[in-house]
């Protein structure tokens, strides 16, 4: 069912909150992973605004949807999205980074409600999503898994291990995605390393791959409903993004990877997103 | 007693480690249904897959993806599941090592690991296959309760109580059969409590694994020269019995920590540690594997030629009894 106006309306709503959020968590943090945070929002947005079976009231309820960001340095954003939907006072955020605070750059599950696994080194998300998958059906649960990774993590080994496991069981109760900004900390995914085809990659790993645009709800939504109707393997959504989405000054550059906002570039951010949803809606 | 030893005793003198860890797994499997058994393509070897003959659905050979293995197993205890993952010793250990820790270590997650084949035990495949590391690694690691059992009985006394313990436990075994240091299951197996095997005054030697057996060989031989021994089974080296280690210090102020490991960071090093923070003065020696790769070998082999086995437990404490501890024997002016 494709999304109605309304709802796109509202996950874009959603989003430029989560955005705007991300700025200020990132001007009173000090610093953050400000770049990965933007260009994973809307993908984040639209599973919790949209697909996942939550209760931000109830984070551990037994058959909730799980959420693993293997990219676990856009911990930052994922904040944002559990602050926005209220798994925490959202006040807290103000604590980013601060000492003794719950929330450092990777979130911690024994730390943040709503936070299913603590991630942070990359490669680790997707085989602990395929072992929750796994003991989902060994255990006849009709929860989904759902796991976002970052691109440049796809040159970790363990991802592919995981891909061929995930593969073998027949994990169709496990959606993942790569939040394809093609930027690494170093630079261009492929002027480093040579990740493409990743679509070709997945498909050989026996994965049922879709690839969509990243920043477009009604796309996103459309691929996510879709994984869910695939039988006997997992889905891998390769979603084209852009690092630093809607902050005009950070879009696609490799030095966004991490930075730092003083108030003037706050306010320069908050206005790029405020003139980019004026034209896109929301 | 918790659920899970119901064969005889005497089956310890005829299986291995692993063989009696596979049964004792197999029964607990019985009556506990979360518990869920994975390896990475050492099923035969490690004997894990006893445990997925009786229950093919609770068990998950994952190929040769030992990263995977515990990221997977990490997955599975964070929806109810409690895995038990054998591999060898030297991937749980170094491969995994960063996915035990972060993965399952961190988050205090309810996964235990069998790791076997460790030490020298598997001497004749050569350093690539040796682990003299993994202690030194798993202690180090907040949340992981370090158990290094003496012998089959004891193997399968410590698979009953980690499935007894919350968090994430490592069980480090070796290889092949090893001679039974305990007659009977019933002498009160707790983790972090340390077995006086025997008792003695003039020196103490704290082991644990295979070298259990090697030590109360050697302590026969030092009783018959007159020199009373008490050898201390740590089977757990993480939390350590401190109790029982500062009693030793006071009482036999001589101490040897006997282990198949480098002597740097495994038993002898977190004896050490706590002998130094108690504050009183002992002789002390480690012995184990020096700060190098093994050579290849038969294990038995390797012992003798390292010196840890009884043979040089006998020469150490012979050469410890000679040191002058200090004048005289008032600890009151000890800080």
């Amino acid at each position: 069912m494709p999304l109605t106006a309304d709802e796109v309306k509202l996950l874009q709503q959603k989003a430029k909150d989560v955005r705007k959020s991300i700025v200020d968590i990132t001007f009173t943090a000090g610093g953050g992973h400000i770049g990965g945070s933007l260009s994973q929002t809307d993908i984040l947005v639209a599973l919790y605004y949209k697909y996942m079976n939550i209760d931000p009231k109830n984070p551990k309820k037994e058959d909730r949807d799980r959420m693993i960001l293997s990219k676990g340095h856009g911990g930052l954003g994922w904040a944002a999205v559990l602050g926005e939907k209220g798994y925490f006072d959202k006040a807290l955020l103000k604590n980013f980074n601060k000492t003794g605070s719950p929330f450092g750059m990777h979130l911690d599950s024994l730390k943040v409600p709503g936070c299913d696994a603590s991630t942070g080194s990359l490669g680790h998300g997707l085989a602990i999503a395929v072992g929750m998958a796994i003991g989902a059906k060994k255990q006849g649960k009709n929860f989904r898994t759902y796991c976002v990774m970052g691109d440049g993590e796809c040159c970790e080994g363990s991802v592919w291990e995981a891909a061929i496991i995930g593969a073998f069981h027949k994990l169709d109760n496990l959606t993942a995605f790569v939040d394809r900004n093609n930027l690494m900390i170093d630079g261009r995914t492929e002027d480093i390393t040579m990740l493409e085809s990743l679509d070709e990659k997945f498909k050989a790993f026996g994965w049922e791959v879709l690839h969509v645009d990243g920043h477009d709800m009604q796309k996103l939504g459309g691929a996510i409903e879709q994984a869910q109707t695939i039988k006997n393997k997992p889905t891998m959504i390769i979603c084209d993004t852009v690092k630093g989405k809607c902050v005009d000054f950070m879009e696609d550059e490799s030095k966004w990877h991490y930075g730092g906002l003083d108030s003037d570039m706050r306010d320069k951010a908050f206005a790029c997103i405020d003139t980019y949803y004026d034209k896109v809606g929301g | 007693m918790a659920e899970g030893m119901t064969w005889s005793v005497l089956d310890g003198d005829k299986l291995t480690q692993a063989e009696i860890y596979g049964k004792v797994l197999t029964q607990l499997g019985e009556k506990n249904d979360k518990i869920i058994a994975m390896t990475a393509d050492l099923a035969k070897s490690t004997k894990i897959g006893a445990f997925g003959d009786k229950f093919p659905e609770r068990f998950i050979n994952m190929g040769i993806a030992e990263n995977s293995l515990f990221g997977v197993a990490a997955g599975l205890a964070m929806v109810g599941y409690t895995p038990v993952v054998s591999t060898f010793a030297v991937f749980a250990a170094l491969r995994s090592a960063e996915q035990v820790r972060t993965d399952i270590c961190y988050q205090n997650l309810d996964v235990k690991i069998i790791a076997t084949h460790a030490g020298i035990s598997f001497g004749q495949a050569g350093s690539t296959h040796h682990c003299t590391e993994d202690i030194a690694v798993m202690r180090s690691f907040a949340n992981m309760t370090v158990i290094v059992p003496a012998d089959g009985i004891e193997t399968g006394n410590a698979v009953v109580a980690a499935m007894d313990h919350a968090g994430p436990v490592y069980i480090r075994i070796g290889r092949g059969f090893e001679p039974p240091v305990n007659t009977t299951k019933d002498y009160g197996f707790q983790i972090g409590k340390a077995v006086t095997m025997k008792d003695g005054k003039d020196v103490t030697v704290i082991t644990c694994g295979v070298c259990v057996g090697q030590a109360m060989r050697a302590a026969k031989v030092l009783e018959s020269q007159g020199l009373s021994v008490r050898v201390i089974n740590m089977h757990t080296v993480k939390p350590i019995d401190r109790e029982v280690i500062l009693k030793a210090v006071v009482e036999t102020r001589r101490i040897i920590t006997v282990e198949e490991h480098n002597v740097m960071g495994g038993l002898g090093s977190a004896v050490g540690e706590v002998i130094v923070e108690g504050g009183k003065a002992c002789a002390f020696k480690k012995l184990g594997v020096p700060d190098a790769f093994a050579i290849v070998g038969y294990p038995e082999d390797l012992y003798n030629y390292y010196k840890f086995d009884a043979d040089g437990i006998i020469e150490a404490v012979g050469a410890l009894m000679k040191k002058e501890i200090e004048e005289d024997e008032n600890w009151d002016d000890e800080t």
